[in-house]
């Protein structure tokens, strides 16, 4: 049965650092088994918070106490953002930063890690869309007549390999768990790597600060991921888990919209949906997988 | 006083708050933090409900676990219309506890599916999955055949009751499971009725009905 799985062969995706799961929702020294593109891996997180990454292996099973000797071949592991990464490749020395989790005063939290059928550029691009708060959102994240998508900029910074869209506004019922009503709020999106964004919006509680609101997500296969929610939040009133538990609510109502898109994989040419679905964030996210020359979970252009 | 123990993405926890709003009966909420959290399973949690499950309800001195049986107790309690559950009509009670068992093995099967598909739960997928196929199948030809005698709901009631409650959450959210409707096309009929209720509510993943089709 499991002879024929298919395994990743687009060396950009494996080069890249992936997320597997939450620090703080695991036992110390204690083995976990996920999937990583199409692969079992395991992983631990000892008492000091180191981490340790390993293509799963029929000695060490999960819930089995860990033992760095018992791996001679360990993944590359790191601890970024409150989460586990580790790459199948060779991948770059650093994690994209997120300048703003260094803020003692910040919630960080994982609101949630879900299971979500659809390939990651799908969910990003879902994720990177204003238009759908109205309608999918209704009376949190959007609300009609409040629904046109006022217009804002994009660029993909040369330097720092991301893509930025930037003065992005949207009349917001509910921004945030510590609102106490709509407000317009402004929003900053990140695309620092193919399968992850991060974005900023206005902090209802510092006019001059903004939260950080970012997906992680973890590819399980092509049309399946893992969904991690990292919050970094301003919020000096709601405990955990009201702030996780707002986040969730927003997450399940695209959750639906996420699993009904086809097809699954994300098409990367230009010409295959209509420029109403593909907005510029999106036109421009699609452009950028295409020149780096990415290939899963996505449909290539044909040439 | 009514206090409902609940988590925003429970199935289970959905049915009470759509009673309550078809009811128009206040309550307050302590959320508890099923996922990650695992709240469900803390001491202070089995102490009111030791198969550390939600739903749990609370009114003055009674609490009360099980979704259909907090469903029915609310539906006696504090429904004047007596129409969800008409506490009178033996035949009809009689049906209507038949498919509010039926509703647990919904969240058997479906719930179960989903728990594994969104939540990493460790199930076996394709029996969680048949096993609402084979529910599905039935609820459908029941259905059908109401529709062909003039019966829009599960019971045979002029009007919908619990079991329509009972049985609607979980068979809505079947998509996140794997479970598909396609082929169930009077349970997608009834699923709009009931979306079409005065005071129904949704829940993060289900959304309202479309715009009503012009006659
Ligand atoms: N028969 C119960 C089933 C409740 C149930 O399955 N609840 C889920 C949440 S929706 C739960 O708490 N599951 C945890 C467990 O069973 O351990 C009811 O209808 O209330
Ligand atoms: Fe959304």
């Amino acid at each position: 049965m499991m002879t024929q799985q298919k395994t990743c062969l687009d060396p950009v995706i494996l080069n890249l650092w992936h997320p597997l799961g939450a620090i703080d929702e695991v036992a110390a020294c204690i083995v976990v088994e996920t999937v990583l593109l199409d692969e079992s891996v395991s992983f631990a997180v000892d008492e000091d918070r180191k981490v340790f990454v390993w293509r799963s292996r029929t000695g060490l099973r999960p819930g089995d106490r860990f033992h760095q000797l018992a791996v001679d071949d360990l993944l590359p592991a790191r601890s970024a953002y409150g989460y586990v990464w580790t790459s199948l490749g060779t991948p770059s020395d650093d994690i994209f930063p997120i300048p703003e989790y260094a803020e003692a005063d910040r919630r960080k939290l994982n609101a949630a890690t879900f299971g979500v059928n659809v390939s990651a550029p799908r969910a990003i691009e879902n994720f990177l869309d204003m238009g759908h708060f109205p309608y999918v959102h209704t009376d949190i994240l959007g609300v009609e007549p409040h629904t046109e998508v006022k217009e804002y900029d994009v660029e993909i910074s040369v330097d720092r390999d991301e893509i930025l869209a930037t003065r992005c506004r949207f009349y917001q019922p509910m921004a945030s768990i510590a609102s106490d009503g709509g407000a317009d709020v402004e929003y900053i999106y990140r695309v620092p790597h193919p399968y992850c964004s991060v974005l900023y919006k206005s902090s209802p509680l510092d006019e001059t600060r903004m939260d950080v609101i970012a997906v992680f997500l973890q590819p399980l296969g092509e049309e399946r991921i893992r969904a991690h929610m990292m919050l970094c939040v301003l919020d000096d009133t709601n405990a955990d888990k009201i702030i996780k538990r707002f986040q969730q609510t927003i997450f399940g109502q695209d959750k639906p919209i996420l699993e009904n898109q086809f097809p699954k994989r994300l098409p990367l040419d230009p010409r295959a949906e209509t420029p109403i679905r593909a907005d510029k964030s999106a036109i421009a996210y699609r452009r950028w997988l295409s020149q780096k020359g990415l290939t899963y979970g996505v449909i290539p252009v044909a040439n | 006083m009514i206090t409902l123990y609940d988590y925003e993405l429970s199935g289970n926890c959905y049915k009470l708050r759509l009673l309550m709003s078809f009811l128009g009966v206040d309550h307050t909420v302590v959320p508890v933090d099923f996922y990650p959290g695992r709240e469900h399973k803390a001491d202070w949690f089995l102490k009111l409900n030791p198969l550390g499950q939600l739903p749990v309800l609370q009114d003055d001195d009674l609490l009360l676990r099980d979704a259909q049986a907090i469903l029915v107790y609310l539906a006696a309690k504090y429904d004047t219309s007596d129409c969800w559950y008409p506490r009178d009509n033996p035949a009809l009670l009689g049906e209507i506890n038949q498919w509010l068992a039926f509703a647990d093995g919904i969240t058997g099967t479906a719930s179960a599916a989903r728990l594994h598909d969104a939540l990493f739960y460790d199930f076996d997928i394709e029996a969680a999955r048949a096993g609402a196929h084979r529910l599905f199948r039935i609820l459908d030809e029941h259905l059908w055949f109401g529709e062909q005698e003039g019966r829009d709901w599960i019971c045979s009631a002029a009007h919908p009751t619990v079991a329509d409650i009972a049985c609607f959450p979980y068979v809505m959210l079947s998509e996140e499971g794997g479970i598909s409707r396609q082929d169930y096309p009077a349970i997608r009929r009834w699923c709009d009725r009931v979306k079409r209720i005065k005071g129904f509510i949704v829940m993060s993943g289900v959304f309202p009905a479309g715009p009503a089709k012009a006659a």
